[in-house]
C-alpha cells in the first residue's frame, strides 16, 4: 500500500515535469532543496531536540565556499562537495563550543552565527565581492538543458540526504539522539557520549545544506550575502519539519512539499500580503496538527484498534 | 586486598555549603553496603560525586585503582558504575524495551541495537516488566518505573550499582519484592550500595552500614553495631530523645 502511494507520487512528479515546462522544473528543484534542508534540520532539531537556526549559516557557507572555489577554476562537481565539507567542518568546531547551551540559548547562539557569517562575507570583499555579490562561471547548454541538469543534481542530493537520514534514524546515532532529546542527563548516566553525538548530529545537519548551497550557487549564477545568509532559510526548514512531523523520517519531505505548495499558491493569489497569509496558514496547521501530517496516518491506525 | 571503589578524603561545596565534608569510604567487591542518613545528609550528593555528575572539589575517587575523580559521567558509566535515580528518570516517550536497551547499547557492551534489545528483554523478564516491553515508559506506575530504572542500570553490566531510594514510595509488598530482587542481583556478582533514609529497609539486606550526617561519615561497620551507635541514634532522633530514653527504665 505504502509503496503504491510512493510510486504514484513519484510518477505524478515526473509527469508534471514533462508537461510543466521550465516553471515545473524550477519548482521541483526548489522542492528538492527544501527537502534536503528539512531532512538535515530534523537530525539536530527533531531527533536531538536542539532548535537549530544555523541552516542559513551552513547554506550560505556552502554557497560561498563552492562559488569561490569555482571562480578559481575548480569544476562544479568537485566544488559542491567541498562546499558541504566546509559547512561540516564549521559545524563540528562550532558545535563543540555551543552545544552545551540548551533551548532558547542554543537558538540565539545559532542566530548570531548567521549574522556573524553574513558580516564576515560583507567585510572580506576582495575574496567574496562583499555586498556586490559574486558572479559564477556560466554553465554551457540551453536553458531547459541547464534546468534539467540542476534539478537532477538537487534531486540526487535530496535522495542522498534521505538515505543518510534513514541510516541515522535506524542506527546507534539516532537512538542516542532520541535518548538525549528525552532526558540528556539520564542519557549521559547511561553511558551516552552526548557531546560527541550532538556534535555529529550538528555536523550532519550542516553537510547537506552546505552542498545544497553549492548547487544553488551554480544554478542561479549569482549570489550575495543577504540572499544566502537569509534567516528565512533557517526558519523554513523548521516549519516544514513541524508541518510534516517532528523526528519522523518522511515528515520533512512531506512538509517540504506542503510548504512549497502553500508558498506558491499563496504568493500567486495574495501578492501583497502573501507572507501574512502563509504565516496564518502555518499557525493553523501546527495548532490543529501539533504532531505534523505524519500523525494523521498514526491516528487513524490508533482509532482502528480501539 | 584493594577496594573496588575507594572514596579518599572527598569534599564538595556548593556556594560555601559543605554538602560532603572529608568523607573516606572503601567498598569491596561483593558487599551490600547500606548508606543511610537523615534527609539532606548528603547521600545523593555522594553518589553524584562518584558517578561524575559533578566532580569533587577536594579528594579522589578511585575505581579498581584508577582515578576517576574528573572523568566524564559517560566514561564512568562505561567503566562499570551504575546508579538509579531517586526521582526516576526514564525516557518518557520511548518504549520500556528501548529504555533498557539504551543501557545495554551505550555502557553494557552490546554490539548492535538488535543485540541490546535482546538483552533488554532478558532484563525486563528478570524484573517482571516484560509484559510492558512495548509500552511507552511514561505509562508505567511508580513501582514499575522503579523496576524499569533498575533494569536500565543492570543493562549497563555494572560492577557496582548505587540504588538511590529505589524503595521510596512503595508499599510493603512491593518493598519485599524489591528486596528479594536486590538479593538476587547481589548473588549475580554485582556490588551494591543501597541508599535509604528509612533504616529498617536496609538493615535486612546490608552486610555493612555506613551513616552520613551533615555531609560527614559518622559510622561505618556491621549493621547490628552501627544501629546501637549513640551518634547514629542522635542523628536520626535528636539529642534530647536519646538522653531521655537513656534515663527511662528499660
Amino acid at each position: 500500500m505504502r509503496t503504491i502511494v510512493i510510486l504514484a507520487i513519484v510518477a505524478a512528479f515526473f509527469t508534471a515535469l514533462i508537461f510543466g515546462g521550465n516553471y515545473a522544473l524550477r519548482l521541483a528543484t526548489i522542492f528538492a532543496m527544501y527537502a534536503t534542508l528539512a531532512l538535515s534540520w530534523n537530525i539536530i532539531g527533531g531527533l536531538a531536540g536542539y532548535p537549530s537556526f544555523a541552516t542559513a549559516a551552513f547554506f550560505g557557507l556552502g554557497t560561498y565556499a563552492s562559488a569561490i572555489l569555482q571562480s578559481s577554476g575548480m569544476p562544479m562537481l568537485l566544488a559542491w562537495p567541498l562546499g558541504g565539507l566546509t559547512a561540516a567542518v564549521f559545524a563540528a568546531v562550532i558545535g563543540l563550543a555551543i552545544l552545551h547551551l540548551k533551548g532558547h540559548y542554543f537558538a540565539i547562539a545559532n542566530l548570531a552565527l548567521v549574522e556573524v557569517l553574513r558580516e564576515l562575507v560583507n567585510i572580506n570583499d576582495r575574496l567574496t565581492g562583499g555586498g556586490m555579490g559574486l558572479n559564477l562561471p556560466v554553465t554551457q547548454g540551453g536553458v531547459t538543458q541547464q534546468a534539467v541538469y540542476f534539478l537532477a543534481a538537487m534531486l540526487a542530493l535530496a535522495v542522498i540526504t534521505l538515505l543518510s537520514a534513514a541510516a541515522v534514524h535506524r542506527g546507534k546515532l539516532g537512538f542516542a539522539l532520541r535518548c538525549i532529546q528525552q532526558n540528556e542527563d539520564a542519557a549521559v548516566m547511561l553511558g551516552v557520549n552526548a557531546r560527541l553525538y550532538k556534535a555529529a548530529a550538528f555536523t550532519l545537519s550542516a553537510v547537506f545544506p552546505g552542498m545544497a548551497g553549492g548547487i544553488y550557487a551554480s544554478w542561479v549564477h549569482y549570489i550575495d550575502p543577504s540572499d544566502v545568509f537569509d534567516i528565512l532559510l533557517s526558519v523554513k526548514p523548521l516549519v516544514m519539519v513541524l508541518v510534516g512531523g517532528l523526528g519522523t523520517l518522511f515528515g520533512p519531505v512531506i512538509g517540504a512539499a506542503v510548504f512549497l505548495a502553500l508558498e506558491e499558491a499563496v504568493w500567486r493569489s495574495f501578492l501583497t500580503v502573501h507572507a501574512a497569509v502563509l504565516g496564518a496558514l502555518i499557525v493553523a496547521l501546527i495548532l490543529f496538527l501539533p504532531h505534523g501530517l505524519m500523525s494523521i496516518n498514526r491516528r487513524r491506525l490508533g482509532a482502528g484498534r480501539t | 586486598m584493594s577496594a573496588l571503589l575507594e572514596i579518599d578524603r572527598v569534599s564538595r561545596s556548593f556556594k560555601g555549603l559543605r554538602a560532603i565534608d572529608d568523607v573516606s569510604l572503601k567498598i569491596n567487591a561483593g558487599e551490600i553496603v547500606g548508606l543511610i542518613g537523615p534527609n539532606g545528609a548528603g547521600k545523593t550528593t555522594l553518589v553524584n560525586l562518584v558517578t561524575g555528575m559533578y566532580p569533587a572539589t577536594v579528594g579522589h575517587v578511585r575505581f579498581n585503582g584508577q582515578d576517576i575523580t574528573r572523568l566524564a559521567p559517560n566514561r564512568i558509566a562505561k567503566l562499570g558504575i551504575a546508579r538509579t535515580f531517586q526521582v526516576v528518570q526514564p525516557f518518557p516517550r520511548m518504549s520500556v524495551g528501548d529504555n533498557i536497551a539504551a543501557g545495554a547499547l551505550f555502557a553494557g557492551g552490546s554490539g548492535s541495537l538488535a543485540d541490546a534489545r535482546r538483552r533488554a528483554m532478558e532484563l525486563a523478564q528478570q524484573v517482571s516488566i516484560a509484559d510492558l516491553f512495548d509500552q511507552p515508559a511514561e505509562t508505567l506506575t511508580l513501582a514499575r518505573r522503579k523496576r524499569l530504572e533498575l533494569a536500565k542500570s543492570l543493562a549497563m553490566s555494572p560492577k557496582i550499582l548505587f540504588l538511590d531510594e529505589v524503595n521510596a514510595g512503595l508499599n510493603h509488598v512491593e518493598i519485599d519484592d524489591a528486596l528479594r530482587l536486590i538479593g538476587r542481583i547481589s548473588q549475580s556478582g554485582i556490588t551494591i550500595v543501597v541508599i535509604e533514609h528509612v533504616m529498617k529497609v536496609v538493615l535486612s539486606i546490608s552486610t555493612r552500614l555506613v551513616v552520613l550526617h551533615h555531609g560527614q561519615l559518622i559510622a561505618d561497620g556491621l549493621p547490628e553495631v552501627v544501629v546501637r551507635d549513640g551518634r547514629v541514634a542522635e542523628a536520626y532522633l535528636g539529642k534530647r530523645y536519646v538522653e531521655a530514653s537513656r534515663g527511662a527504665p528499660a
